[in-house]
């Protein structure tokens, strides 16, 4: 262990900002991180224990304690539940014969949920060892159940498993027009980089990842500070469930994310970027780097780019199965090498990100509509969407249609229009801009995608007739509990009462008050929270609140106070220790 | 002529760099807070100094003053999430007050009362957290942490050391020790450290001395929080 530790931290320089790319080569490595690996990495970092031993607890996908030498791992969305999740996991738990959340006596293999892995359009999936599993069924499990027990080594397990396709439904201005390898970068230094900054403003671009901010005018922002250090970060930690676009825009049109971050770089003048890949991407990892390799073969990223004296290059670094990463300032902090904890603002990024200096974090959409403005200029992209939401909108579409997948539309585009190309029938509602987002009823179908009515980071998750709203908070609820950060008082406890409440109520155990009280907890993290993760996390229960008052009230019970815990549940301890089971060490939870 | 805010209709100064709690508190105008210490980086994450700055919400412990701005602190609005976010820190943890030494002295128990709570509102969790009373002068007691780092921070920033850090995530943060064993003892962490001393509720004790000053006698007891805080916290922090 010793010198597989020692190597990898030289492979990362002994930098301190890449500690999750060291322990998740210790965690692939051992499935866990030893105490001696910790020691030894506080020792070669020179950081202290306490640091590392927070940020491991802080991932999802790094381990105190051993997890399986086969981490199975399977996706919570909703998307996957409605595919027939709960029944595979337990099948899968029989075949496997290890609980969920444990590791089977043998240390061969381990099994967990986890958090949406991006597969919405091809699930139900997961994740052997951080690799995507697509399309699981019950062959599939069997065929898992076998290639475990005969502990088949993941790189002779058949390909078809880990196959992730693309499903470009309906490619639009963006993704039907290709545009050449270093065009985007000819294009603007041909033309000046203050002009093509212009013509950027000119196509009203603003950023992909659902907050919206003018990208010319955080380009313009960063290019103005103060320093010669500047970064340029792509955000392609798409941990917002149902959406996808990010991981088929990196699979099919890296060339041109990595060209828009370099037109960035060439624009603010920065020398370093990052690409920040969630880790259930780490299926895409080897084949970005080589993209990587082949544009620097073509003088397109390291020294004297084009032979224009721009140096830049990208690195990049995975996730490790965290959604407030997907927050910038959350997002910075990660790539230091910390807990993804959002930073107090200001200032902001753009006058002190990564490291404390000028940064620019766009979403993966973003560059490669940068990239494509700087060959055909600011009016082409202008020309289409709205008055204020120009151009076009990726969307991931997944849920109760036949055809799920990629789409692409202008701005201003109907929600019944996309229903009707993605074929979807007998519709309950939709939810748009995943569980941050605003779930709609099917009597708003004449409503637009656009950032001034229905903003979305591309999230589009169609629900039918037969589906339980309720159902569908409680996920999302539950996701924004286990995904809070932790940091601020009123999303850390929050979050977790609003699942207590909300489960109170769609367990039948609510009473009169509890809808009303439900209300104020969702106003007061709304409110009081730190960032948009607390800001958004009552979101599912509001705008069904907002649209379905009936169907909450219609599950409390006709009484006027019931206790927010299960009474004889608390008795349990009690009954055992006084081996007791009579009737009289028992209590109802109300007086009938 | 010096630069002014306005907090509740009032005008006062500030000097650029102070943030709005550092003018409030210069101008003697109270805003209640836990995680926040004039002595230490603020920290911005109890979220009880939520104030509304032109209309937005803000914490005053972390955001700049500036120019212009028109604050409010002592609306019924405020006050009323501000006692909710109390409450939570409340359920959040186990806080007996009655059987807990610290009563009293402890800020979290004044600031509930200065919000005049009355009840915990919210259904407790009851975590099942452990005590360490491994050290020779400092016990731990878990049930009491709000995670406001200020022993963390006051052990980097005054003490020169490194001993305490907040891990985990949501709900299941918890405080760490800087030790192979992870135990209080081993660390180099004294009774004399500010950090040891810095807690705002019971969750770092110093043994043997719980009592020294009796009950009725303490520092809550006959002073409300917010006199107390601008009679002690006047100085700024440390730039």
């Amino acid at each position: 262990m010793k010198q597989f530790i020692q190597d990898l931290a030289e492979t990362n320089r002994y930098q301190a900002t890449h500690l999750l790319h060291i322990l998740r080569g210790v965690q692939s490595r051992f499935h866990y991180i030893p105490e001696q690996a910790i020691e030894q990495i506080a020792e070669l970092l020179k950081i202290s224990r306490t640091q590392i031993i927070g940020v491991i607890e802080f991932y999802s996908f790094f381990h105190l304690k051993p997890r399986g030498q086969y981490e199975l791992l399977i996706s919570d969305s909703i998307t996957d539940h409605m595919l027939g999740k709960q029944s595979l996991i337990n099948y899968l738990s029989e075949k496997l014969t290890v609980a969920v959340g444990e590791v089977r006596q043998d240390g061969v293999v381990s099994l967990d949920n986890t958090s949406c892995t991006g597969m919405c359009d091809q699930g139900p999936a997961g994740l052997v060892n951080g690799y995507a599993l697509t399309r699981l069924d019950r062959t599939r499990i069997d065929q898992i159940t076998d290639l475990i027990n005969q502990q088949k080594p993941l790189d002779q397990w058949p390909g078809e498993l880990f196959q992730v396709e693309d499903n470009i439904i309906e490619p639009g201005l963006l993704l039907s027009q290709s545009i050449n390898q270093g065009s985007a970068l000819q294009s603007a230094f041909k033309r000046g980089l203050k002009e093509t900054l212009i013509e950027l403003d000119k196509s009203g671009l603003r950023g992909r990842g659902g907050a919206g901010f003018k990208t010319a005018t955080k380009w313009k922002f960063c290019s103005e500070e103060q320093g010669n250090q500047r970064y340029v970060i792509c955000n392609a930690d798409e941990g917002e469930p149902g959406t996808f676009k990010d991981r088929v825009l990196l699979n099919s049109y890296a060339h041109r994310v990595f060209e828009g971050m370099t037109l960035c770089a060439a624009i603010i003048g920065a020398q370093q970027g990052f690409l920040y890949l969630r880790g259930e991407y780490l299926h895409l990892y080897d084949k970005l780097q080589s993209v990587l390799d082949e544009r620097r073969q073509a003088g397109f990223l390291g020294n004297n780019i084009l032979k224009e004296g721009l140096n830049f290059d990208i690195e990049i670094c995975l996730g490790a199965g965290a959604y407030i990463c997907g927050e910038e300032s959350a997002l910075i902090e990660s790539l230091e090498g910390k807990m993804g904890i959002p930073r107090n603002r200001p200032p902001y990024p753009v006058t002190q990100g990564y490291l404390g200096k000028p940064t620019v974090v766009n979403n993966v959409e973003t560059f490669i509509a940068a990239a494509s403005i700087a060959v055909k200029g600011g009016d082409w992209f202008a020309n289409v969407g709205t008055e204020k939401s120009k151009g076009t909108k990726i969307l991931s579409i997944c849920g109760d249609c036949s055809r799920p997948g990629i789409y692409e539309y202008p701005f201003g585009t109907s929600i019944q229009s996309v229903l009707n190309d993605c074929g979807a029938r007998d519709v309950l509602g939709i939810q748009i801009g995943g569980p941050s987002g605003t779930f709609i009823s099917n009597k708003e179908f004449d409503r637009k995608l656009a950032f001034e009515d229905l903003a979305t980071g591309g999230s589009f998750i169609v629900f039918n007739n037969s589906r339980n709203i309720l159902d569908i908070v409680n996920n999302f609820t539950h996701f924004f509990a286990h995904e809070s950060c932790g940091f601020c008082t009123p999303c850390r406890v929050g979050t977790a009462l609003l699942k207590k409440q909300l489960d109170k109520i769609v367990e039948g155990h609510g009473s009169a008050g509890d809808v009303v009280a439900l209300e104020e907890l969702c106003q007061l993290i709304k409110t009081q929270s730190h960032c948009g993760l607390g800001q958004t996390a009552a979101n599912p229960v509001l705008t069904t609140l907002e649209r379905y008052p009936e169907l909450y009230q219609s599950q409390l019970k006709n009484i006027s106070y019931e206790p927010g815990f299960d009474l004889d549940g608390a008795l349990e301890t009690a009954r055992r220790l006084a081996k007791r089971n009579d009737a009289g060490a028992h209590l109802a939870q109300v007086e009938e | 002529m010096s630069k002014t805010i306005t907090i509740d209709g009032n005008t006062i100064p500030f000097e650029d760099g102070q943030t709005i709690m550092e003018a409030a508190t210069a101008a003697g105008v109270y805003i209640p807070h836990l995680c926040h210490h004039p002595e230490f980086t603020p920290h911005g994450s109890c979220k009880l100094c939520t104030v509304k700055v032109n209309g937005r919400i803000c914490s005053a412990c972390t955001f700049p003053a500036m120019e212009g701005q028109d604050v409010l602190n002592n609306t019924k609005e405020l006050t009323d999430d501000r006692q909710l976010i109390t409450q939570m820190l409340f359920v959040e943890g186990n806080h007996l007050c009655p059987g807990c030494e610290k009563t009293g002295n402890c800020q979290l128990q004044a600031v509930a009362y200065h919000l005049n709570m009355l009840d915990n509102h919210f259904p407790h969790f009851y975590p099942n957290r452990e005590m360490d009373a491994s050290h020779e002068d400092v016990l731990i007691d878990h049930n009491r942490c709000i995670f406001c780092m200020l022993c963390v921070r006051a052990s980097q920033q005054k003490d020169g050391k490194d001993v305490f850090a907040i891990s985990g995530r949501g709900i299941n943060k918890h405080l760490i020790f800087n030790s192979q064993s992870g135990l209080l003892k081993d660390t180099d962490l004294d009774a004399t450290d500010q950090a040891a001393q810095i807690c705002p509720t019971g969750a770092i004790l110093i043994k043997r001395t719980g009592y020294q000053v009796p009950i009725g006698e303490r520092i809550y007891d006959h002073k409300q929080i917010d006199q107390v805080s601008l009679e002690t916290e006047h100085h700024q922090h440390d730039k």
